[in-house]
């Protein structure tokens, strides 16, 4: 897993608390609003995300940049491809 | 016989309108919403077109608006959801003790689960008064609960300046509003509330359909685990029939408000007045800062039960207390945190008015309360005492 500090998103989705599949849902829905290059937030407590997100990212050729780990949540961060 | 419902606390008659909304889901239009078929997404478009209606009628966004099955499942969730989710910053809770049973029970749940509750007094009309929270408020309070409008007793609470002290020490604020919303105008940015609890059939809407408003960005932990309904927080197969009932229910609450308003307080009026004339019978709750619909008395000498059957008898449907509490037969706790003495608060009786009732039918109540009273104080071995020693007592032994 990478991992990362202070990283500077463009977006933040936080979806703490809320169910599987969510973080797929949410995921996709808000990188289709990003513009190429952006970066996306996502808070979640699913520990499924953490190999959920990543694979999400190489199947659709988004850069997974890595997760900031707090005590409660992971943030994870998301770069938009650029076309 | 002909029936005179005054009831409306416990439940209100569904309105045929909403009914005629409701029916395509119950036939032809049975879909999934989440399935991605032509039959799913006209359910999914039926819930989103409710959840815009219930917002509406708070003044929330429709993202705001989670579906449950009954206002007693969104006391719990608010309740349990959000002191978990916040029992890192601190594990105690504040409740009133004018609260309905599912807010009284999930905090004695949580109580046994680690965490501390303070339940705030109140005074002789049921009133929370603001600065009994600010006094209950410390470093490890994270949640404060407290009713917009007493079922029982149609005492209406000071939401807004019990939250501007929350904020003050930024905790969330939950209230119940399952008595007020579709029957006084409820505004949860007015109120400044976090999370709002309402239920569809009290304002003529299905029972079976009830729902919690989480201001946006607040983290709260689902009670029912499962799928991605209600974005994740209320996992089960949605009961589409009935939100959409809700949704058509709150459309016409919120069009109707002003005039169901000025239509109930009258009739509500009449019975106050009329009862101010029976001796040793009390009104109980706020005189002026009360539900439109809502007269509740306690009897002195009579027990509500005998009440309720004599007046059963004359086809006058009330109540005694709240729904559960009298079929519990026992005192009910808000009356007794109200300072009512228990022999008085077994005395208990609540009608509770609805756009169905006609003046006629208040005419009948007001006519034959009276005279249940009498009949039931002439058998009472305790009236026979009060009545020997009272001076000039006028309707007690007849």
């Amino acid at each position: 897993m990478k991992f990362v500090e202070n990283v500077k998103p463009d977006v933040t989705t936080d979806i703490v608390y809320m169910m599987c599949p969510m973080h797929l849902l949410k995921l996709e829905e808000q990188m289709k609003e990003l513009e190429p290059g952006q970066i996306l937030e996502i808070m979640t407590d699913y520990d499924g995300a953490l190999e959920d997100i990543p694979a999400w990212c190489d199947k659709t050729g988004n850069e997974f940049l890595g997760i900031d780990e707090t005590p409660d949540f992971f943030k994870f961060y998301i770069k938009k491809h650029a076309r | 016989m002909k029936k005179y419902y005054f009831d409306h606390v416990a439940t209100n008659p569904l309105d045929p309108v909403v009914l005629e909304a409701m029916m395509p889901y119950f036939k032809e239009e049975f879909g999934n919403p989440l399935s991605v078929h032509a039959y799913g997404m006209t359910a999914k478009n039926a819930i989103e077109e409710a959840r815009e209606k219930v917002a509406g009628l708070v003044n929330a966004k429709p993202s705001e608006i989670t579906f449950t099955a009954s206002g007693a499942e969104a006391n719990n969730f608010a309740l349990r959801g959000i002191a978990l989710a916040r029992q890192n910053e601190g594990k105690h809770i504040i409740v009133s003790r004018m609260e309905h049973h599912s807010i009284l029970n999930a905090a004695r749940f949580l109580e046994k689960s680690g965490f501390t509750v303070t339940y705030l007094p109140v005074d002789k009309q049921g009133v929370v008064d603001p600065e009994t929270v600010r006094k209950a408020i410390i470093k490890e309070t994270t949640l404060i609960s407290v009713t917009h409008a007493s079922s029982e007793v149609g005492t209406i609470e000071p939401i807004k300046e019990i939250a501007r002290i929350a904020k003050e020490h930024n905790i969330i604020v939950h209230t119940d509003a399952v008595a007020s919303t579709g029957n006084i105008p409820v505004d949860v940015q007015d109120l400044g509330v976090d999370l709002l609890t309402m239920a569809a059939h009290q304002f003529y809407g299905p029972k079976g359909a009830g729902a919690l408003y989480v201001k946006q960005g607040l983290r709260i932990v689902p009670l029912i685990y499962g799928g991605i309904q209600e974005s994740g927080r209320r996992a089960g197969t949605e009961n589409v029939p009935a939100i959409v009932g809700m949704g058509k229910a709150a459309e016409l609450a919120k069009a109707e408000l002003g005039k169901r308003m000025e239509y109930l307080r009258p009739l509500r009026d009449r019975i106050i007045d009329s009862v101010a004339g029976i001796p040793n019978a009390i009104l109980t709750g706020d005189r002026q800062n009360r539900l439109p619909g809502h007269a509740s008395f306690c009897v002195e000498f009579i027990e509500g039960e005998a009440m309720l059957m004599l007046m059963a008898a004359k086809g006058i449907l009330s109540a005694s207390g709240s729904a559960c509490s009298s079929k519990a037969l026992k005192s009910s706790p808000v009356l007794l945190a109200m300072g009512v003495p228990t022999g008085l608060a077994q005395g208990s009786i609540v009608f509770t008015l609805g756009m169905g009732n006609a003046i006629e039918d208040v005419d009948h109540l007001v006519t034959e309360f009276p005279a249940v009273i009498r009949r039931l104080r002439e058998i009472s071995p305790f009236a026979q005492g009060w009545g020997d020693s009272q001076e000039g007592g006028t309707c007690v032994t007849g």
